[in-house]
């Protein structure tokens, strides 16, 4: 009996489900908002990777939104799991047991190579395959790497919410910046374009992508930091 | 064709994860399949926005100026996915935060014994 219910409710969804992929046909050209998106974003904005100029240009508004998610996130996680009981404490030895050599030895030499992974995704962001919240991400995989090899590494809370707070401050002031001496706010053109496919160029698209990857970054780590202890 | 394909492959993992949801009873377990509906979502968001024939919109050597809004795929899935799976790793975050403190509360992570807010 507690199985049938569960079967039926799949078979109803997977029959919505079947007549959406029949339904479906491919579409043979742009739909007029994302055909002027790929225009509008080399020649006004000079950036040749078009995902990058929607995210941190035409819609870095809701860039900014989900960065604050984030910082909620992390300020939420630190909220749920503060004041822990006495049975965390008896556990916690027993997790503090060190990580296998090969994990160590490993760590060591990837390490460096991740963070120089990252920050090549965060400056390309502009001009191919890449951009802040990517780059970010390997940044905190980076971090995760640190914490399996080394659980009892310290990591400095501080620094880490000091370095995000600043960015997240400096990302808002280049958006004032482009209400103030551009188009509106978050307008990459506070800064001269550049030349286009170049690595100093569309404005101030770069800017806003370190910022960006050093703030994902940051609040992941935070995240991963306070679910160790 | 092959966003067809791909549509059909996120509705798959869609419906993995619902079944998932549905049939276990561990709250890790769980959590696993509420992030498969997630990744399945943004599959099919990615599918959606295919252009028959359309390469990356990356302006590069394979892609003019000129022409990239005749070859280039939407570019509007791809920034909305971008932004939908960091929201869906904190959404797990918390997930697995609640799980924590469930199980402090417990010393289970069955879902069957927390009935008692259940109606």
């Amino acid at each position: 009996m507690p199985r049938i219910l569960p079967a039926i409710a799949i078979v109803l969804v997977g029959l919505i489900f079947a007549s959406i992929a029949i339904s479906y046909s491919e579409q043979t050209s742009l739909r007029p908002l994302a055909e002027s998106y790929v225009r509008l974003v080399p020649q006004e904005l000079g950036a040749p990777n078009v995902i990058t100029g929607i995210l941190l240009t035409f819609r870095a508004f809701d860039t900014i939104g989900e960065v604050a998610v984030l910082f909620m996130v992390a300020a939420g996680v630190g909220l749920v799991l503060s004041g822990k009981t006495s049975a965390e404490a008896s556990g916690s030895p027993e997790s503090k047991t060190p990580a296998s050599e090969i994990v160590r030895t490993a760590t060591q030499i990837l390490l460096p190579l991740i963070a120089i992974f990252a920050a090549y995704i965060i400056m390309n962001g502009h001009i191919s395959a890449g951009g802040g919240f990517q780059g970010g991400a390997v940044i905190a995989s980076a971090v995760l790497l640190l914490l399996l090899a080394n659980p009892s590494q310290d990591l400095n809370a501080t620094f880490l919410s000091i370095t995000e707070s600043l960015a997240g401050v400096l990302f808002v002031a280049v958006g004032i910046a482009g209400l103030v001496a551009a188009g509106g706010f978050l307008d990459n053109r506070v800064l001269p374009l550049g030349e286009f496919g170049a690595f100093f160029s569309a404005g101030a698209i770069p800017v806003l992508s370190v910022l960006l990857g050093v703030k994902v970054g940051c609040e992941l780590s935070v995240i991963l930091d306070r679910f160790r202890s | 064709m092959i966003s067809t394909m791909v549509l059909v492959t996120g509705l798959a993992v869609m419906l993995i994860g619902l079944w998932g949801v549905l049939t276990h009873r561990n709250i890790l377990r769980i959590i696993i399949s509420l992030s498969l509906i997630g990744t399945g979502t943004h599959i099919l968001i990615v599918a959606i926005g295919y252009v028959r024939g359309g390469t990356a919109p990356i302006i590069d050597g394979a892609l003019t100026v000129a022409d990239a809004p005749a070859r280039a795929v939407d570019p509007i899935p791809s920034a909305l996915v971008v932004t939908a799976i960091v929201i869906g790793l904190a959404v797990t975050a918390v997930l697995l935060a609640y799980a924590i403190r469930l199980y402090d509360a417990k010393k289970t992570l069955s879902i069957d014994a927390f009935t008692e807010s259940k109606w």
